[in-house]
């Protein structure tokens, strides 16, 4: 259904940016076609047009979103909330028409959906390099400090054993190291061949299938894997005690929150919508997330609050 | 289609069929934990089933108890046994384990039971013992409905030790987990052939055997074609 109504809305948005002119036109002679008539209304009113907001099917992703919502809220602007779409390979060609306006997006991933060969890794070059790549009648915000991003992490007992901080600092552990990782771990650049290429790390791999879940956990703590890819925003690697060693060389793509618009989104509210990104540091990212996971909080009870603490709301 | 001739092209492929990752090893790691699935599984459910089918007393409850077993999601029970286990290859061989024995289970005691009352009881009437009854009229009579309880069991598992990849590096499972995610669909569905080759396989061999102890067991059948 909600695919349904956002195939509707291109229409609508392709309408209206396609022919301003046309507009007129068009809701003259279609009084009687709904379509044509919104399209006249829409065209006729553009600067107060409603905001969509969009986010993908993961529930960090819902929260920043919702944060963006109700900080627009607060602001009197009127928000459409699309959430929870899915992949970006559902939602991106729904943004790129232009029927979604606002979407948290994270600055690695969005690069290599639309440049897939990139060669940039680390934050600076990531952002810049999206900067020219994205297209026309889209524009990229600041991106925040926060990140949610794959990384290679240890127990904390096993990080203090060999005095581990970067993914370097595996080098001096002199015991044989297994990797737990998704299948596809094993022949991604960033698996045990660059592990051994850009940090001269030598790791044995095994699959766990579960994403990083409660059985790499497990695995982890058992000590049947010493290293596993976990998400750096995942609230699981302080609960269980776990640390994401540094990847100073970026053997992963950085991937900072940043929030994707249209053209509908004006510079007032870009303006608080940067603010936003600059107020979210990473480890509020974490508490976020923390809070959805173990209290199991709606991600507007989770905005509102995170919005009143940081005096944004 | 173009995927269909892909992932044929993926199965010609020599690269594919040498190594430790190769289809040969892969294919052999997947035969040997279907095995002793189904070894681990017959040691439980043969004794079980024959003594449920000989006495013909429990067949409702185990019957039920293992009916709704077979509607246990194996992946679920999986994660549980890994999250209790950790990772390797027991978490995944006693969830297949439980996977298999409802229809080794079944078979057992249906194949004993749908034997006419009065030829065990005719048994024991010139002197056998209820062991003589059981190995020399019982189960050989009830082979037929075992075997095709051990096809059942067969076909289930061979299909689903794909699952012994989630927790370890082993059998065909391994293409299929590594296509899925990072979108390689040839490999997937080259690794999805090889395991319905296998399973068409094993079935066929199955079913072959059903038939001959099913001849074996009732001469009169094909007596025809095949004059004893």
């Amino acid at each position: 259904m909600t695919y349904r109504t956002i195939s509707r809305r291109s229409i609508l948005a392709g309408l209206t940016t396609a022919a301003t002119a046309g507009a007129l036109a068009l809701a003259g002679c279609s009084r009687s076609d709904p379509l044509g008539t919104d399209a006249g209304n829409d065209a006729g009113t553009a600067s107060s047009r409603t905001i969509v907001i969009g986010s993908q099917d993961y529930y960090s992703s819902e929260i920043i979103a919702e944060i963006y919502a109700q900080a627009l809220e607060d602001a009197d602007y009127t928000v459409d909330r699309q959430f929870r779409i899915g992949q970006r390979e559902a939602y991106a060609p729904e943004i790129e028409a232009g029927a979604i306006d606002l979407f948290p997006e994270y600055t690695g991933p969005l690069l290599q959906y639309w440049k897939p060969d990139t060669e940039s890794r680390l934050s600076e070059d990531v952002y810049a390099e999206l900067l020219e790549t994205t297209p026309d009648g889209l524009r990229l915000l600041d991106q925040s400090p926060a990140t949610d991003q794959n990384g290679y992490t240890v127990t904390q007992e096993f990080a203090d054993e060999w005095d581990l901080t970067t993914i370097g600092d595996l080098t001096k552990v002199t015991t044989p190291l297994t990797l737990g990782a998704n299948s596809e771990g094993e022949h991604r650049p960033y698996g045990p061949e660059g592990l051994a290429t850009t940090y001269g790390v030598e790791v044995a791999f095994t699959p766990i299938e579960d994403d990083g879940g409660p059985l790499t956990v497990k695995a982890l703590k058992d000590g049947d894997i010493q290293l596993a890819i976990i998400y750096t925003a995942d609230p699981s690697i302080a609960e269980n005690g776990l640390v994401s060693l540094e990847d100073p060389k970026g053997l992963f793509i950085a991937s900072h929150v940043v929030p994707l618009v249209s053209d509908n989104v004006d510079d007032a509210a870009a303006a608080i919508i940067n603010k936003i990104s600059a107020a979210m540091n990473p480890e509020d990212l974490i508490a976020l997330n923390a809070r959805s996971v173990k209290e199991e909080l709606p991600a507007a009870t989770i905005a509102s609050d995170w919005l009143a603490q940081q005096n944004l709301g | 289609m173009n995927l269909i001739a892909e992932a044929l092209a993926w199965l010609a492929e020599p690269a594919n069929w040498s190594g430790p990752g190769g289809i040969p090893a892969r294919t052999g790691q997947h035969l040997a934990i279907t095995a002793l699935t189904i070894l681990l599984a017959g040691l439980i459910a043969w004794p079980a089933g024959v003594l449920i089918g000989h006495t013909r007393r429990g067949a409702g409850i185990v019957g039920a108890l293992t009916g709704a077993a077979r509607a246990i999601p194996t992946l679920g029970l999986l994660t549980l046994f890994g999250l209790g286990l950790g990772i390797g290859l027991t978490a995944p061989l006693l969830a297949l384990i439980v996977l298999a024995i409802p229809s080794l289970l079944a078979g057992t005691y249906a194949g004993i039971q749908a034997i006419d009352p009065a030829i065990p009881a005719a048994a024991r009437a010139i002197g056998m013992s209820p062991a003589q009854v059981i190995l020399t009229v019982e189960v050989p009579l009830a082979m037929p409905v075992i075997i095709g309880g051990l096809r059942s069991a067969t076909l289930q598992v061979v299909a689903t030790a794909t699952l012994a990849a989630y927790t370890a590096d082993i059998g065909l499972g391994r293409y299929l987990f590594a296509g899925l995610k990072s979108r390689d669909y040839t490999e997937m569905l080259g690794g999805a052939l090889v395991v319905v080759a296998l399973t068409l396989v094993l079935e066929v061999a199955l079913a072959i055997c059903q038939s001959v102890a099913r001849r074996i067991v009732d001469p009169a059948s094909r007596t025809q074609r095949t004059p004893a």
